[in-house]
């Protein structure tokens, strides 16, 4: 129960935040979207890292790690503190510019400004959320699952007195709810074996559909009110929270791993005991692969899908000016690192004897299974309820501070691109534009939350898939920014030759069942991400096309280059 | 030294690429894995990298942008 108290209220604390700066609404729509271009460095870096960051941040680089090893720092932060801060320095500070300039809200006002094309944004349009759709089903779904798990009751095995005889298991927390309190639909679920059960339900912890639910109403509640505004607060508040949060986790952590009386001496005892092929990102033995120095070089593409993040863009125009990008830059590699360092660590642990083996056998089982609740299961038996309860909020703050911004940024793009651009000029007025704004975040919410109830677990596996969508469309911004013999025509090639190399690549994995899926270079056995490729097949269409076709009129080109 | 800040960024992509740690299982102040401290390292190379982008390579000209002047959006 401490848990949901401590959950209930964070909820609420965000709950009080959006009302408040709902206050200082202006009640404009270009307020409630892009909140004036008010926001000055320190919020432009919390809301943008908060953004960046998502849910993968705490559970899944823990998860990652303890799966693959601490190799995976430079294979997934690293490389986006690089790569991150490049696209905000060469894209965003101009799209920022031009934005100002002549009045954007969204990316694809942009396009089809910047290539003379309306039809641009119809093709763009669906890929664009297409591709945020499962990345706001992984929130939604993950969020239902981390208040379940840490709310739910936790068993310990003892061993029985009896030689040969399995261990028992005794439960040692008892979860939030007794049997009984929700309909049986919400607390029983079928079993490995087919058998419906409390346990394999919600296992005396708040059921995963209601607590999916809460968290998509507290959002809505604050992007509602507070529009940009609320969504810049809530996120800066979050992501203080998760960063402080995940610090104290670490530090009770390693203090009960370790068991020594110093930090120093706990950090040591307990890194002694990851097993080698954790720490090292070369084969071990039979099972233990590695990874090959290619794929790592060819993941560096995979950051490059910031750059093309709608719900990015939307932050972006939101500076007050050029200036305020200077604290993004230089400090969002320096935060990846205080976020992931510990993370990575703990995950490490995670996978040594001096944890893995103190586990029942069924949690070992469902740990190797499923590595994302590697974090919540470590809390959960190293640390007080008290500390459960805030390490939740802070993994639900690090899921809700991507939320936020791809909800609004979604009703905004329904609005602006759709409903606004295909509508009599005349006929929508400011109120108006504001109203029908609120009324696609509802909707967005609750066609999003509608879908997370059938569980497509798939989604979890597609969140890779989703970022190398975006990097494919890299070229397309950088190219309409650089190069002034980018075409229309050259444009449109490489939307397709993106997105038909995404969808033949898709398709190679089995649709993303095959989880290791790379493209091998021609005649070898060389493995690179698919990225590599996708971005290879748009880049040259781009250019080949723009190079054949006519080049753009110099009174467009004027507007763009200086 | 605006070459040089857009050099060290290329460096850093360089450096990212560590093949010489690929098995390299030491644990440094014995307990730090020599892998996650170097890339770590990365970070605030990273960090201080922006930095001085910031203070050499800053496109000045778009500090100034004008406000709205419309668009055919």
């Amino acid at each position: 129960m401490t848990q949901l108290t401590i959950i209930g209220c964070y909820l609420g604390l965000l709950l009080l935040l959006g009302i408040f700066s709902s206050r200082l609404f202006k009640g404009t729509s270009k307020d409630y979207m892009l909140a004036s271009n008010s926001i000055g460095p320190f919020l432009l870096l919390m809301s943008i890292f908060g953004t960046t960051m998502t849910a993968f941040a705490l559970v899944g680089s823990t998860g990652e790690s303890f799966k693959e090893g601490v190799g995976v720092y430079g294979l997934l932060a690293s490389s986006s503190g690089i790569i991150h801060s490049l696209c905000f320095f060469v894209l965003g500070i101009k799209l920022w510019s031009l934005g100002q300039k002549y009045g954007y809200t969204t990316q694809i006002q942009y396009f089809r400004d910047r290539f003379g094309s309306d039809k641009i944004g119809l093709l763009l349009f669906p890929i664009l959320v297409g591709l945020v759709i499962p990345y706001l089903l992984i929130g939604v779904m993950a969020s239902g699952a981390v208040i379940n798990t840490m709310t739910s009751r936790v068993a310990v095995p003892v061993p029985s007195e009896v030689a040969g005889e399995a261990p028992t298991l005794v439960v040692k927390v008892p979860g939030a709810f007794k049997e009984g309190t929700f309909p049986e639909f919400l607390e029983k679920k079928a079993d490995k074996k087919g058998n419906v059960t409390f346990s394999a339900g919600s296992n005396g912890g708040l059921p995963k559909e209601l607590a999916s639910l809460i968290i998509c109403v507290v959002v809505l509640v604050y992007v509602f009110y507070g529009g940009m505004r609320g969504t810049a607060w809530a996120n800066t508040f979050q992501t203080i929270v998760f960063m402080i949060l995940g610090m104290i986790t670490f530090y009770i952590i390693a203090m009960k791993l370790g068991g020594q009386d110093t930090l120093l001496a706990s950090l040591k005892s307990a890194s002694e005991a990851i097993p080698k092929h954790k720490l090292i990102r070369g084969a071990v033995g039979e099972g233990h692969e590695g990874i090959s120095k290619l794929k790592f070089f060819t993941y560096l593409f995979v950051p490059l899908s910031v750059g093309m993040f709608p719900h990015l863009f939307q932050h972006w125009l939101t500076a007050k000016n050029a200036n305020s990008f200077k604290l993004p830059v230089i400090a969002h590699p320096i935060f990846i690192m205080i976020v992931w360092v510990p993370c990575v660590l703990i995950g490490a642990w995670a996978a040594s004897p001096l944890f893995l083996d103190n586990l029942p056998p069924p949690l070992q089982a469902k740990l190797l299974a499923n590595p994302n609740i590697v974090l919540p299961v470590m809390v959960n038996k190293l640390a007080t309820p008290l500390l459960g309860g805030f390490l939740t909020a802070g993994i639900l703050a690090a899921i809700m501070s991507s939320l936020d911004s791809q909800f609004l940024c979604i009703g905004t793009m329904f609005t602006e691109d759709i409903f606004k651009h295909y509508s009599k000029k005349d006929s929508i007025d400011d109120r108006k534009t504001l109203l029908i704004a609120r009324s696609f975040i509802i909707l967005v919410v609750l066609v999003t939350y509608t879908l997370s109830l059938f569980e497509p677990r798939a989604v979890f596996t597609l969140g890779v898939w989703c970022f190398s969508g975006f990097s494919s469309l890299f070229p397309l911004v950088f190219a309409s920014l650089y190069w002034k013999k980018t075409t229309k025509a050259g444009a449109y090639a490489c939307v397709l030759a993106a997105f038909g190399s995404w969808l033949y690549l898709f398709a190679q994995s089995d649709y993303a069942a095959i989880r290791e899926f790379t493209v091998k270079l021609p005649g070898t056995d060389y493995e690179t991400m698919p990225v590599a490729t996708m971005i290879l097949c748009s880049t040259v269409a781009l250019v080949v096309v723009s190079l054949l076709t006519k080049p753009p009129e110099e009174a467009r080109l004027k507007r763009f280059f200086d | 030294m605006k070459m040089v800040v857009w050099g060290l960024v290329v460096l850093l992509l360089i450096l990212h690429q560590d093949n010489w740690l690929w098995d390299d299982d030491r644990l440094v102040f014995g307990f730090m894995p020599i892998t996650l401290l170097y890339h770590a390292g990365i970070s605030v190379a990273a960090g201080v990298t922006w930095f001085l982008a910031t203070k050499f390579a800053w496109p000045t000209h778009l500090e100034d942008s004008s406000s709205s002047e419309g668009g055919t959006h």
